[in-house]
């Protein structure tokens, strides 16, 4: 079974808001995938009529229509963690690549700048969380210079952009984000809060990430340097990834002694695909989905597995 | 008339005020002090609840959780209670919590987001606890919106719903609706807890007594965020002069204030420059020393800070757009 020209087959699962998302951003820029594919559950749903509408073949019969095209190799699940536990088997089963957009993290972890190259050769992988995406970066960046032994991260979303998923998981998304801080940032101790702003307009989505060093001397320059390295490496696909001032350092009184503690205040405007601007928090989701498909895609293609 | 059930939150809105550092030793001394004198609820956490202990709030000096056990080993029939922000602490703390002797949780969401915090009021009602709403911020909304928030926190199993007046912006009328509202739509109670931003805790707090509320919070000589809360021993003295029926030892608490808590404040909350200016411009009273501090680091006006964090609509727990509004105001006044 060869690739159509030099694409690889994707389908997308779920056809609500980031699903919708997603599918605009592969149809924008397709890289080397092939959007064959958007499936739901809901026959009615605005998604598959959206999709419909831009001549990509749908069905609201979920997983199946998937299973039965041996052809699409990469799925991006942006259903529930409750409904990827199942995918993910299936997937498995049939030899597929699961891209994992809900909270299931049935495979590894992935940042595409930090550790994608790792599980390049892993059948699932999952991405984290939104504020996850958004400062794991930064707290690698600064890892890899100096040692962190603890990296804490505040996320403001725009209460319109928070779904009932993430209101009614809140905990998951602290527990999940912390860890990600620790097993790919390199914290020692990661913490993550997350608060909902409901102002009229919204928002954009904020990021505070502050970083307590081990030492009071540090090398601020080196510091600087490789976060503002990340930085534009994010940017190469969240385009909206920016920060909104330089970085602060202070010393720290702590009971173990002084300390440099340094805040990195982010911000990210989202694309605007088909989610509002205002939502980077979901922008910064479907775009490293995206980035993650066409690294997995190229992968195939070179292999010649595909 | 009997008076609404009294939380005094010394030994959590006045952790704010002493920056974290509450020993065990006081936390002993002031729980033993209220117990005494009669008050039922005693709160007992970090400032902003459980997990609260962060570089965006301020680390504490000893774990909260060794001050519940603490303060729940001082007392005799004072309940305990802990304060949970979903999105700052989680279902683990909340159980920890639990194991270390807390009675009660109070459970807070901005007055807009009430739908967070299903999972833990199921979990508090699992474990037996009582569990009380608190919907912060509530100056920013009508009435009518915040019973329907209030509303979804009864459907999660709250016993009580409280207006939590954070930023100290509500006025005596703005209290009362609000707590009027309330009682009009839930089958449970409700509760206010103000603040002395504007310098009407007191009022507020009568206010809302007189509009029906259930319970009402203070703290002993108002040590609490902002220009503090409404002060128990005051409560006390005027809800006892006003004639409800209590069992609460007016000069017990005048004594706790003064002998207890008034010796180790670092300072005493008032209404001053600052404060007024939360109250006024509306924003969360525990920005008042974070925004002092880096008024000073980045030598800009802390009025001018809050002021603009008012504008930017900055919610509960936003600490740290402080510091993004004192580096955009100090490039400003560079040029």
């Amino acid at each position: 079974m060869k690739p159509i020209g030099n694409k690889v087959k994707v389908a997308i699962l779920g056809s609500g808001n980031i699903g919708s998302d997603l599918m605009f951003k592969i149809l924008r820029d397709p890289g080397h995938m092939e959007l064959a594919l958007l499936t739901g559950i809901e026959p009615q749903s605005e998604g598959l009529a959206r999709a419909r509408a831009l001549g990509i073949n749908t069905s609201h019969e979920g997983i199946k229509p998937i299973l039965d095209d041996p052809e699409i190799k990469i799925v991006f699940d942006a259903t529930s963690a409750y409904a990827h536990v199942r995918h993910a088997k299936a997937l498995r089963e049939a030899g597929r690549i699961a891209i994992d957009l809900t909270p299931a993290a049935r495979g590894p972890y992935v940042i595409p700048p930090v550790n994608l190259v790792e599980h390049i050769d892993k059948e699932n992988v999952n991405l984290i969380t939104c504020g996850g995406q958004a400062t794991i970066p930064l707290v690698y960046a600064v890892s890899r210079v100096t040692p962190v032994p603890y990296a804490e991260m505040i996320s403001t979303i725009a209460s319109l952009s928070a779904g009932p998923g993430t209101r009614q998981n809140i905990d998951e998304f602290t527990f999940t984000t912390a860890r990600g801080l620790e097993v790919i940032g390199g914290a020692k101790q990661g913490k993550a809060i997350i608060i909902l702003n409901p102002a009229d307009p919204p928002i954009l989505m904020r990021n505070t990430i502050y970083v307590l060093l081990d030492a009071e001397e540090v090398d601020r320059k080196a510091i600087v340097e490789s976060v503002e390295a990340m930085v534009k490496a994010v940017q190469a696909y969240v385009p909206g990834y920016r920060l909104k001032n330089e970085l602060v350092f202070e010393i720290r009184d702590m009971p173990d002694g002084k300390r440099t503690m340094v805040a990195m205040l982010l911000e990210v405007t989202g694309a605007g695909d088909f989610l509002p601007a205002y939502a980077g928090n979901l922008d910064i989701m479907t775009a490293s989905a995206r980035q993650v498909g066409e690294v997995f895609a190229q992968k195939l293609l070179k292999d010649g597995t595909n | 008339m009997k008076a609404p059930r009294l939380t005094d939150t010394t030994l959590r809105d006045g952790s704010h005020a002493m920056k974290h550092q509450f020993t065990l030793e006081q936390v002993r001394d002031v729980a033993q002090a209220l117990d005494k004198a009669g008050v039922q609820v005693i709160e007992v956490t970090h400032g902003d609840g459980l997990a609260g202990s962060s570089i965006q709030y301020g680390f504490s000096r000893t774990n909260e959780l060794d001050l519940i056990e603490a303060a729940r080993k001082a007392v005799s029939k004072a309940k305990i209670a802990a304060l949970l922000l979903p999105g700052i602490g989680t279902r683990k703390e909340l159980k920890e919590a639990f194991d270390r002797g807390i009675q009660v949780v109070r459970i807070a969401t901005q007055c807009t987001e009430a739908d967070v915090s299903q999972q833990h009021f199921g979990m508090a009602k699992e474990m037996g606890l009582e569990a009380v709403g608190f919907s912060m911020m509530s100056h920013m909304r009508p009435p009518e919106f915040l019973a329907e928030q209030a509303l979804l926190m009864e459907s999660y199993g709250a016993d009580c719903v409280y207006i939590v007046d954070s930023a100290g912006a509500l006025l005596p009328d703005g209290a009362a609706s609000r707590v009027r509202a309330l009682k009009q739509a839930l089958k449970i109670q409700v509760g206010f807890h103000a603040h002395n931003n504007l310098g009407v805790a007191i009022g507020n707090t009568l206010a809302a007594v007189e509009a029906g509320a259930d319970q009402t919070d203070g703290c002993l000589r108002g040590l609490g965020a902002g220009a503090g809360n409404a002060a128990t021993e005051l409560i006390v003295a005027t809800l006892d002069r006003l004639g409800y029926e209590h069992e609460w030892d007016v000069f017990g608490l005048l004594d706790a204030a003064e002998f207890v808590v008034a010796p180790f404040m670092p300072f005493q909350p008032i209404p001053d420059r600052d404060s007024i200016a939360i109250g006024y411009a509306g924003v969360y009273s525990t920005f008042l020393l974070h925004a002092k501090r880096l008024g000073k680091q980045y030598n800009v006006d802390p009025l001018d800070i809050l002021v603009e964090l008012g504008r930017r609509k900055a919610m509960a727990g936003q600490e740290d757009w402080i510091l993004d509004v004192a580096l955009d105001l100090a490039k400003q006044q560079k040029g």
